[in-house]
């Protein structure tokens, strides 16, 4: 019996990380598979084989073009919005510990939300230079709501407690909201049907240029938050535990904070608000491996990444030639699936 | 005066609240929301003087532009705000207080997204429809959107938790409103709909209220007899049912208020958040975390609330409505942030 004990824990350790390393490949094959997918399929299809001649540099002007200046440039952006979002989502789910934040929470679609409605609002949509003042304004807009929120939540003696920052994050965002109602209401029709379709979520600015905005922010952030796995840990088992662990419990929250603010404001920037990643790829990876952060980040970030790049794919799909906006179809994607696993769950 | 450690369970339940500022909530409280429901008759973009209101409603007379705009305009509307005022705040005290979700709210039931939905549908396929018949479907919408939380949340070993609901509510409410956003979008009927939801009680009438008023004052009541249940659920499942709670039967009769409640206001305002949101953390503010005192607290309270919000909403901009959701935005956030500073909302 007490020989056996050593053993048993370690077919179990080993056990787990089959069961992670399972998780982690069957998801980066699934998003391999909604990469091919994707490339291959929308308003005019390229057959497999083309696809593979046409990345290989074989292609006519015509394959050269679709491939590599619409829908490349579209399945990139919409793999790091998906791993960004998800990512944040994770962060702040952990700091808060609440199982219903995500960035929403802290302002930062209505912040960026608010910034496109004042845009379109004094400048309209005609005017060519939207397409790339749009995301600054967004970026703009949710950083100083993220900024206010910390500073409103903000008190000396103990930082920002996690119930404190959530429900002012909730106060503020409604405050926002109810800013931007009473000024949608002024809005022209043209002008509100861009702003109802920015807010459903549309991967619209899918040119290189935009990929190249995006992939800094994500290259320096993720392997940051990655490395902070286990501060988020420790973060969760309280603020006391925390203190007597040695954690600097309130730098630790500001910078995890500020580094998910920055995940999703880049995100929201390029994509428009696609709000329910950030919920659901959290859940979804933690009944995949567990509530250990060093596993789940990861994880998460490659369930947000399938999400969006299978949700953007079928949006081009369906109901040809116009389109769906991108978050709507990862609600209608995500949702049902969110809900089978939560009633098969125990 | 930092707090460092929550009081024990049992210690919360011991702890009675403080009774006498709930006895002054619900009395002055009432006393006050009458004389502002009076007021609020006689201001809008038509003056009218206090004593036409009295005549209006004493000696009636049908041939009086005055009489006809109190009787037929404002005080269908000012009932109605305060049947729904009350009826959010409540539904948000039981939800709160059952799930333990400081963030739960009727709006995570999937109710505002059901009723959403039906509405969508309708003005994107039956544009024909008729004012009751919209509010009757966005009661079955807002009835569909619950059914389909409750039903996926307990459609499993052990029924619906809390957590399970308040998970399955945000998920159905994603889902239908994404629904609805794209059928909207591709209907081009978006605009629309935003009219419609931010509308708020403008457009009530005396038939409306006779048809939501028994089942929100039913459900009212229903609250109030279901207050120590909520009480015990607030302290967590098991603590319920070891201090004797029949859990499943609370929670259900617990769910089929809030579905009365919320289901029969969005019917008749539309989607109006933070109602639910904000009144009860105030009255929990007050009266401590006794839902026999918290759940008649936030009755009045949100009553009071709507019907200051509906009242700017006539009066900011005559003859134009402002949305009343803003207003109450505007009303309620600052109130919300010092609270949440003031960290005593315990649940």
């Amino acid at each position: 019996m007490m020989t056996n004990q050593p053993q048993t824990n370690q077919t179990y350790t080993r056990k787990i990380a089959v069961r992670h390393t399972a998780v982690i490949a069957g998801c980066s094959v699934l998003l391999l598979l909604s990469f091919i997918i994707s490339m291959n399929t929308g308003y005019t299809n390229l057959a497999p084989l083309d696809t593979l001649r046409t990345l290989f540099g074989g292609g006519t002007a015509r394959e050269n073009l679709i491939l590599f200046d619409f829908r490349l440039p579209r399945i990139v952006v919409s793999i790091l919005v998906g791993a960004g979002l998800a990512l944040s989502g994770c962060i702040i789910q952990g700091v808060a510990k609440n199982a219903l934040a995500d960035p929403g929470l802290l302002g930062i679609n209505a912040g960026a939300g608010l910034m496109v409605i004042l845009y379109v609002l004094f400048f309209g949509t005609q005017s060519f230079l939207s397409v790339f003042t749009l995301p600054f304004l967004a970026l703009f807009g949710a950083g100083v709501t993220a900024v206010i929120i910390y500073a409103l939540a903000f008190k000396k003696e103990e930082g920002v407690a996690p119930l404190r920052l959530i429900l002012t994050g909730v106060a503020v965002q409604a405050g926002i909201s109810s800013l931007t109602t009473v000024l949608v209401v002024k809005l022209a029709d043209t002008q509100f049907d861009f702003v109802a379709t920015w807010q459903a979520g549309s991967i619209w600015a899918s040119n290189w240029k935009f990929v190249l905005a995006l992939l800094p922010w994500l290259l320096l952030l993720i392997p940051y938050v990655l490395f902070k796995a286990r501060v988020l840990d420790v973060l969760n088992l309280g603020d006391d535990v925390a203190h007597s662990l040695g954690a600097a419990v309130e730098r630790e929250r500001r910078r995890l904070l500020a580094a998910a603010v920055a995940l999703a404001a880049a995100c929201v920037a390029v994509s428009g608000s696609i709000s329910f990643v950030g919920l659901i790829a959290p859940h979804l990876a933690r009944r995949l491996v567990g509530p250990r952060h060093r596993i789940l980040l990861p994880t998460c970030a490659l369930t947000g990444a399938v999400l969006v790049s299978a949700a953007d794919t079928a949006a081009r799909i369906i109901l040809q030639p116009s389109e769906i906006p991108t978050g709507i179809m990862v609600a209608i994607i995500g949702a049902p699936y969110f809900l089978y696993l939560l009633m098969k769950s125990r | 005066m930092k707090q460092t450690t929550k009081p024990a369970p049992t210690a919360q339940i011991n702890k009675k609240g403080r009774p006498w500022a709930a006895w002054l909530i619900i009395v002055a409280g009432s006393g006050l929301l009458v004389l502002l429901m009076m007021f609020s008759i006689t201001r809008g973009a038509a003056a009218i003087p206090f004593f036409a209101v009295g005549d209006a409603l004493v000696r009636f007379d049908a041939k009086n532009t005055q009489h006809l705009i109190v009787l037929d305009l404002r005080l269908p509307r000012v009932i109605a705000s305060a049947l729904v005022g009350a009826a959010l705040a409540v539904a948000g005290a039981v939800m709160q207080g059952t799930t333990r979700n400081p963030l739960a709210d009727s709006g995570l039931m999937g109710l505002n997204a059901g009723a959403g939905f039906a509405l969508s549908i309708c003005f994107a396929f039956f544009p024909r429809l008729g004012y009751m018949q919209l509010i009757l479907f966005s009661f079955l919408g807002a009835a569909l959107g619950a059914a389909l939380v409750g039903g996926i949340a307990s459609l499993r070993r052990g029924g619906a938790t809390p957590m399970r609901l308040v998970l399955a509510g945000a998920a159905v409410s994603a889902l239908l409103a994404a629904l609805s956003q794209g059928i909207a979008l591709y209907f081009d009927v978006a605009q629309d709909i935003m009219f419609w939801t931010t509308g708020g009680v403008a457009a009530a009438s005396w038939e409306q209220i006779r048809i939501m008023a028994p089942w929100i004052l039913g459900a009212l009541l229903g609250s109030i007899a279901l207050a120590r249940s909520v009480s015990l659920l607030s302290l967590g499942q098991d603590v319920a049912k070891g201090l004797g709670l029949n859990t499943a039967v609370g929670n259900g009769l617990c769910f089929l208020i809030v579905l009365i409640l919320a289901g029969a206001s969005v019917s008749v305002v539309g989607a109006v958040g933070f109602v639910g949101l904000i009144i009860p953390h105030l009255a929990r503010y007050f009266v401590g975390v006794d839902y026999r005192w918290v759940i008649p607290s936030s009755a009045v309270l949100g009553a009071l609330l709507l019907v200051l919000a509906d009242l700017g909403a006539r009066t900011l901009n005559p003859p134009f409505e402002t949305p009343i959701g803003a207003l109450i935005g505007l009303i309620g956030v600052p109130c919300f942030l010092y609270l949440a500073r003031q960290q005593r909302m315990g649940l």
